[in-house]
C-alpha cells in the first residue's frame, strides 16, 4: 500500500499551528515514514501534484485568496481537518467580525494611530490583491470540514494522535489534557 | 439531626437534607450534574439550563428543584448529555469567546464544560455579535463579549445596604450585563475581586491583572470540571 | 425635570414595586424616559440606577429618545402581513419621509413596528399616540400623515367609531367588536351582580367546590383546572392573598379579551371578586396590555360604577367583612408578561422574567403571597357557572372539555371575529362558518400552538384533541407558508424572549438563520435534519412556555408540511455551507472602489 498523502496550508493564521506540527519532536521522523507530504509550506510544494488523503488547514478565511485555496484543498483532499482555533472559529483575526469592513479599512489605512504617509488616503484596490471578506469565516462555514483539532496552537500530541488514528484506522482516544482551546 | 430524604440518581441511592436542591444534594452524594449558573449558597437562577435532569419524565433544572422523598432522577443519559453539550455550544456561538486571548482561559467554567464534553467545534454557526465592553468602573473591566448571562454577579454582588451593582439591560437575544457606575466607583478591592471570581467566564476582570498563572497550573488544565465532586465518595 | 419626577414617584408612595406605573407616567409625560429621569427615579426610590434601567429597557414602549410628536406603531404580525401590511408600511414611509424604526428629521412623526396589537380581525392596524387605527390602506395612510403634518389632534383623525361600546364617550375608538357568534356562557344575557349576591351566602370552600365540579379549565392556554388552582391558593398558609386577572393577550391572533373588556368588563371584575371571596383575597389586579390603553378611562368608570353599586369595595353585596377591590396594572409591551409569574414580576415593577417553579404563584405569587392568576375568559365563565350552577355548565362541551370557548379567528376568511363555540366542534365546521375556502393551513393556538393541514380538519377543538388558548389564524392556499408565516412567528419569539434562558435566547436565532438558509435556496437535506434535531432542545431545556414552544412554528410545520421544506432544498447537492463569495466581498470592493473578480 502506498503512503497516505498529506497537504497543509496556512490561511488567515500565524503559522503557529504549523510550528506545532513540527513540535512533535522526533516523532516527525515517524511521520515522514508514515506519510508523504504534498502541497505544503513544509516542503514548499506550491500546487497539488496528486490527489491527497488528508488536508490540514490552519487559519480561517479573511479574503478571497483564502477561499480559493480552501476550495482547492477541498477538491484535492479526501479528508479535510481544521487545525487550531483560527481555522475552527476565526481566531484572533475574527476580532474584527461584527465591525463593518469600511471601519476596519479606515482604521487600517486612514485613521489608525500607526498610519503615516498615506496623505492621499489611498485604499488598496489593485485587481491583483485578494478581496477582503465581510468577516473572517471559520473554514467549515466555507467548505465541508471533516475533523477539528482545537488549540492555539493544538498540542503536538493531539495532532500526532489524530493523524496516527486516521492513518492506522485505530480508534482515537484523547487524554483530557490534550484538547484545549488555548 | 434532621431526617434525611432518600432519593435516587440513575439508580444510585442518595440522601439529602430537607430543602436541599437536587444539584447540591447530588454533589454531596458524589454525583456530578453538569452546571454553570449555579453557585452553592446563591439563590438559583435556573438560567443556563445545563443542570437539566429528568424527574418523573419531566425535564427540570436540578439547581431550582428541591429534593423530595423518593424522587427518581435521571442524570447521565445520552439525551441529556447531548442537550447539555448543545447548550454549551450555543453559549460559544452566541458570544465572542476568543479563548487564546482570554484572561480566564484555563479557569473558565464554560470552557471547562466544553472540555468535559469534548467539544471540538460547536454544531451551530458562529454569530459574531458586536458587543461593547465597559471599562468605566475603576477596578473592574466588563468584557461583555464573554458574558453568558448567568446572573451570578447580579445575585451575589450588592452594596452593604442591599442595592444591586449589576443588572441586566434589554431582553431576549439583546440582553446584556450592566454595572452601576456610581456604585462601582465605591467598590473595595475585595468586592471587586469577589465579582471577578464569581464570574464563571472572563467577563468580569479585575483590572491590571491577567495571565498570572502559567499554563498547566490552572484550575482545569489537568482536572475536568466536576472531577472533584466525583472523587468525594 | 426633578420636580416632575418627584411628583410622579410621590404619587406612587415612593414604592419601588410601582416602578412600572412610574415609568409609564414618565413616558407619557416626556415622550421618553431619559437617562436623567432614570437617575432621578432611582434616587427617589432609593434603588440603584441599573435596577431602574433594567425594567425600563425591558419593555417595548419605554424609549430612550422621543419617538415623535406622533408615534406610529404598526403591527407586524403574520396576519397583518396577509392583510396588506407591506403596502401600508410603504405608504407610511413615503408619506412621512423616513424608514421604519426611525423618527422623521423634524421630530414630528415616528415610524415603529410592534408585535400583534390584538386587532387581527381588522388588520392592517396601528396604534398612534394610544389611539388604534384599523383596516388601514395606502389611501388612508396618506390622509393620516397629511393630518399629522397639519398637526391635527389625534382624536380628530378617528373618523368613524366602531360598533357597541367602541363608540361610547369614554372609548371613542374605530375598533369593531366583530362578535360573530354568541353562546350561552360568555356572550349571554346577564345581570351584573347576580352571581356575587348568590355566593356571599355560600361558604368559600363550597364556591371552590362548585368551580371544581364545573370542570372549568384555564382559558389562557395551559388549561389548568380553575377550581383546583383556587383550592391550592386557599390552602396555602398566609395572611394575604391576591387575585390577578391576566389580560395581557399577547399571543398573535388573539383578540377575544379586547371584546370582553369592551362589552362586558363587569363580568370579568365580578369573576375576580368571586375568586377573591373564594380564596380570601382583598385585592385584585387586572394586568392589561399597554396596547389596550384606549380602554382605560372606560374601565376605570366601570370599576367606579361597581364600587357605587357595592359590588366592589367594602362589605361587598352587603356581606360583612367581604372587602375586595381592583386596580388596573398596565404592561408596556412584552408578550412574555402574559406568563403568569412574569406578569407578577412585572406588576412588582421588575423586568418580566418568568420565575422558576416551584414555588408556584398559588404558593408564592405577588409580593410573595399566595396568588391566583386567571385569564379574563376563565373568570367570566366562573360568573356564569355560579349563576347557573356547575351541572348546567358541564352539559355543554365534549367529554373532557366542559363549557364553551371563545375563538379569535383571523386570516384568510370572510368573517374574521370572535366566536363562542361549545368545545368539541369540528375544525371543518368552523371553517364553513367563517367562510374560509381553499385553506392551506390553520395556526391553532397562535405561534406557540400548532400548524395543521387539511388532513387534521376532521379533528375537534378540545383539551383531549386539539387544545387552544383561542387564536385561530387561517392561511390560504396562495400564502408561502415558510416565508410568510413560519419565519414571522420565529422572529416574534426572538423579539419577545426575556433572555434569561441560554437556549431560549439563542436557539430561536439559530433556527431562524437555518430557515433563512433554506428559504434562500441554499439548504440541503442535512439542514432539514439539523432543524429536526435542534427544535427539540427548546422544549426540553427552557424555563417557561415561551421558550418551550418557540420552536413550534418550525417543528409543527415540519411535521405537517415537510414538502414545503423539501421543495426548497437542493436535491442534487449533499451539503452546502451556504457561503457566497460574491456577497462576502461586495462591501469591501464597493468601499475601495474595485470590481469584484470572482
Ligand atoms: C409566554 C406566555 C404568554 C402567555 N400569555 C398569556 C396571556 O396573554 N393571557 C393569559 O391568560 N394567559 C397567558 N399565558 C398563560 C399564563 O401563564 C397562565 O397559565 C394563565 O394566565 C392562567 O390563567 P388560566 O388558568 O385562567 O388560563 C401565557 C403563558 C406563556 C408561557
Ligand atoms: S458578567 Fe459574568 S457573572 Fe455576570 S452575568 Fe455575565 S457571565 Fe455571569
Ligand atoms: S424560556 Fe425564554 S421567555 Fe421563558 S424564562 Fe426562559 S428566556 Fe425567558
Ligand atoms: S446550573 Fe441550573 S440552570 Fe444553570
Amino acid at each position: 500500500m502506498s503512503k497516505p498523502v498529506v497537504a497543509t496550508t496556512s490561511l488567515a493564521g500565524c503559522f503557529g499551528c504549523h510550528m506545532s506540527i513540527l513540535d512533535i519532536d522526533e516523532k516527525i521522523l515517524d511521520l515522514v515514514e508514515l506519510v508523504e507530504f504534498n502541497k505544503s509550506p513544509i516542503d514548499d510544494i506550491k500546487e497539488f501534484t496528486k490527489p491527497c488523503d488528508i488536508g490540514l488547514i490552519e487559519g480561517g478565511c479573511c479574503n478571497s485568496e483564502n477561499v480559493h485555496v480552501l476550495k482547492d484543498f477541498r477538491k484535492n483532499c479526501k479528508i479535510l481537518i481544521s487545525l487550531g482555533e483560527c481555522a475552527i472559529m476565526g481566531g484572533l483575526p475574527a476580532l474584527r467580525n461584527g465591525i463593518p469592513v469600511q471601519e476596519c479599512l479606515e482604521e487600517a489605512y486612514l485613521n489608525g494611530p500607526s498610519v503615516s504617509g498615506n496623505k492621499k488616503g489611498i485604499l488598496p484596490n489593485d485587481d491583483e490583491l485578494p478581496m477582503i471578506l465581510d468577516k473572517v469565516y471559520p473554514c467549515h462555514e466555507v467548505v465541508k470540514i471533516d475533523y477539528y483539532l482545537p488549540g492555539c496552537p493544538p498540542r503536538a500530541e493531539l495532532i500526532w494522535e489524530a493523524l496516527a488514528a486516521l492513518i492506522t484506522g485505530n480508534e482515537l482516544k484523547l487524554p483530557y489534557e490534550v484538547v484545549k482551546f488555548d | 439531626m434532621s431526617e434525611k430524604i432518600k432519593f435516587t440518581i440513575d439508580g444510585k441511592e442518595c440522601y439529602a437534607e430537607p430543602g436541599q436542591n437536587v444539584l447540591d444534594a447530588a454533589a454531596d452524594n458524589g454525583v456530578y450534574i453538569p452546571s454553570l449558573c449555579h453557585v452553592r449558597g446563591l439563590i438559583p437562577a435556573g438560567s443556563c439550563r445545563i443542570c437539566n435532569v429528568k424527574i418523573a419524565g419531566r425535564n427540570m433544572t436540578a439547581c431550582t428543584t428541591p429534593v423530595e422523598e423518593g424522587m427518581e432522577i435521571e442524570n447521565d443519559t445520552a439525551e441529556l448529555q447531548d442537550m447539555r453539550k448543545a447548550i454549551v455550544e450555543m453559549l460559544f456561538v452566541e458570544g465572542n469567546h476568543f479563548c487564546p486571548a482570554c484572561e480566564k482561559s484555563g479557569n473558565c467554567e464554560l470552557q471547562a464544560l466544553a472540555y468535559r464534553f469534548q467539544m471540538m467545534v460547536p454544531r451551530f454557526p458562529y454569530e459574531f455579535p458586536l458587543r461593547k465592553p465597559d471599562s468605566t468602573a475603576p477596578k473592574l473591566w466588563i468584557e461583555r463579549n464573554r458574558c453568558i448571562k448567568c446572573k451570578r454577579c447580579v445575585r451575589s454582588i450588592k452594596t452593604a445596604d442591599g442595592k444591586n451593582i449589576f443588572a441586566f439591560r434589554k431582553r431576549g437575544h439583546e440582553v446584556e450585563i450592566q454595572i452601576d457606575h456610581e456604585l462601582a466607583a465605591q467598590m473595595t478591592d475585595e468586592e471587586a475581586k469577589k465579582a471577578a471570581d464569581i464570574c464563571p467566564v472572563g467577563s468580569i476582570l479585575y483590572k491590571e491583572k491577567g495571565f498570572s498563572e502559567p499554563i498547566g497550573t490552572r484550575k482545569f488544565d489537568k482536572n475536568a470540571i466536576g472531577s472533584d465532586i466525583e472523587k468525594v465518595v | 425635570m426633578e420636580n416632575e419626577i418627584k411628583s410622579i414617584v410621590g404619587k406612587f408612595n415612593k414604592d419601588p414595586m410601582r416602578l412600572m406605573d412610574i415609568l409609564l407616567d414618565v413616558q407619557a409625560e416626556m415622550d421618553h424616559v431619559p437617562e436623567e429621569a432614570v437617575e432621578l427615579i432611582a434616587k427617589e426610590l432609593d434603588i440603584s440606577n441599573v435596577d431602574v434601567e433594567q425594567t425600563k429597557s425591558f419593555y417595548h414602549f419605554f424609549t430612550d429618545k422621543p419617538q415623535g410628536k406622533y408615534t406610529i406603531y404598526l403591527n407586524n404580525s403574520a396576519t397583518a402581513n396577509m392583510m396588506g401590511r407591506a403596502e401600508v408600511a410603504e405608504a407610511f414611509e413615503k408619506a412621512v419621509g423616513c424608514k421604519f424604526e426611525c423618527t422623521s428629521d423634524d421630530g414630528m412623526i415616528g415610524l415603529y413596528s410592534t408585535a400583534c396589537i390584538g386587532m387581527s380581525d381588522q388588520e392592517p392596524a396601528a396604534i398612534i399616540n394610544g389611539h388604534v387605527f384599523t383596516n388601514l390602506d395606502p389611501y388612508k395612510v396618506r390622509a393620516l400623515v397629511a393630518s399629522m403634518k397639519a398637526e391635527k389632534p389625534i382624536e380628530e383623525m378617528v373618523e368613524k367609531y366602531g360598533d357597541g361600546n367602541n363608540s361610547s364617550n369614554l372609548i371613542k375608538a374605530m375598533v369593531n367588536n366583530n362578535i360573530r357568534k354568541k353562546g350561552p356562557v360568555l356572550f349571554s344575557e346577564y345581570e351584573t351582580g347576580t352571581a356575587l349576591k348568590k355566593i356571599t351566602d355560600m361558604d368559600p370552600q363550597d364556591v371552590i367546590n362548585e368551580v371544581k365540579n364545573s370542570y372549568l379549565r384555564g382559558r389562557g392556554g395551559a388549561g389548568f383546572p380553575a377550581g383546583l388552582k383556587w383550592d391550592f391558593c386557599r390552602r396555602a398558609q398566609s395572611e394575604e392573598r391576591y387575585v390577578m386577572c391576566n389580560a395581557d393577550e399577547g399571543e398573535p391572533g388573539t383578540f377575544k379579551e379586547r371584546v370582553i373588556l369592551t362589552e362586558m368588563p363587569q363580568r370579568c371584575f365580578e369573576g375576580m371578586a368571586i375568586a377573591g371571596y373564594a380564596i380570601g383575597a382583598k385585592e385584585g389586579i387586572l394586568y392589561l396590555r399597554y396596547e389596550y390603553k384606549y380602554l382605560q378611562e372606560y374601565l376605570e368608570k366601570v370599576l367606579n360604577d361597581m364600587r357605587e353599586a357595592n359590588l366592589l369595595g367594602k362589605n361587598l353585596a352587603g356581606k360583612e367583612g367581604f372587602d375586595f377591590d381592583i386596580r388596573i396594572q398596565f404592561g408596556a409591551g412584552a408578550y412574555v408578561c402574559g406568563e403568569e409569574s412574569a406578569l407578577i414580576e412585572s406588576t412588582e415593577g421588575k423586568r418580566g422574567e418568568p420565575r422558576n417553579r416551584p414555588p408556584f404563584p398559588v404558593q408564592k405569587g405577588y409580593k410573595d403571597q399566595p396568588t391566583v392568576v386567571n385569564n379574563v375568559e376563565t373568570l367570566c365563565s366562573v360568573v356564569k357557572i355560579m349563576e347557573k350552577g356547575a351541572e348546567w355548565y358541564t352539559m355543554m362541551g365534549s367529554r373532557e372539555s366542559a363549557g364553551t370557548k371563545l375563538l379569535s379567528i383571523s386570516g384568510d376568511c370572510k368573517y374574521p371575529g370572535v366566536y363562542e363555540f361549545e368545545w368539541g366542534i369540528r375544525i371543518r365546521d368552523i371553517l364553513e362558518m367563517v367562510g374560509a375556502e381553499d385553506v392551506q393551513a390553520i395556526q391553532v393556538g397562535g405561534p406557540s400552538g400548532t400548524c395543521i393541514g387539511p388532513r387534521d380538519f376532521k379533528r375537534t377543538l378540545a383539551y383531549e384533541d386539539l387544545p387552544t388558548g383561542g387564536s385561530m389564524i387561517i392561511i390560504g392556499k396562495e400564502r408561502k407558508l415558510l416565508q410568510d408565516v413560519v419565519r414571522n412567528f420565529t422572529e416574534f419569539f426572538i423579539e419577545e424572549s426575556c433572555g434569561s434562558c441560554a437556549v431560549c435566547r439563542s436557539l430561536t436565532v439559530i433556527l431562524r438563520n437555518k430557515l433563512d438558509k433554506i428559504i434562500a435556496g441554499k439548504g440541503t437535506q442535512s439542514d432539514i435534519d439539523d432543524l429536526k434535531k435542534w427544535t427539540k432542545y427548546g422544549k426540553m431545556a427552557n424555563r417557561c412556555g415561551l421558550g418551550q414552544t418557540a420552536a413550534n412554528p418550525i417543528a409543527t410545520t415540519m411535521e405537517n408540511f415537510m414538502d414545503k421544506y423539501e421543495d426548497l432544498i437542493q436535491k442534487e447537492v449533499e451539503y452546502d455551507t451556504g457561503f457566497d463569495l460574491a456577497a462576502a466581498v461586495a462591501e469591501s470592493c464597493n468601499y475601495v472602489g474595485r470590481k469584484p473578480n470572482l
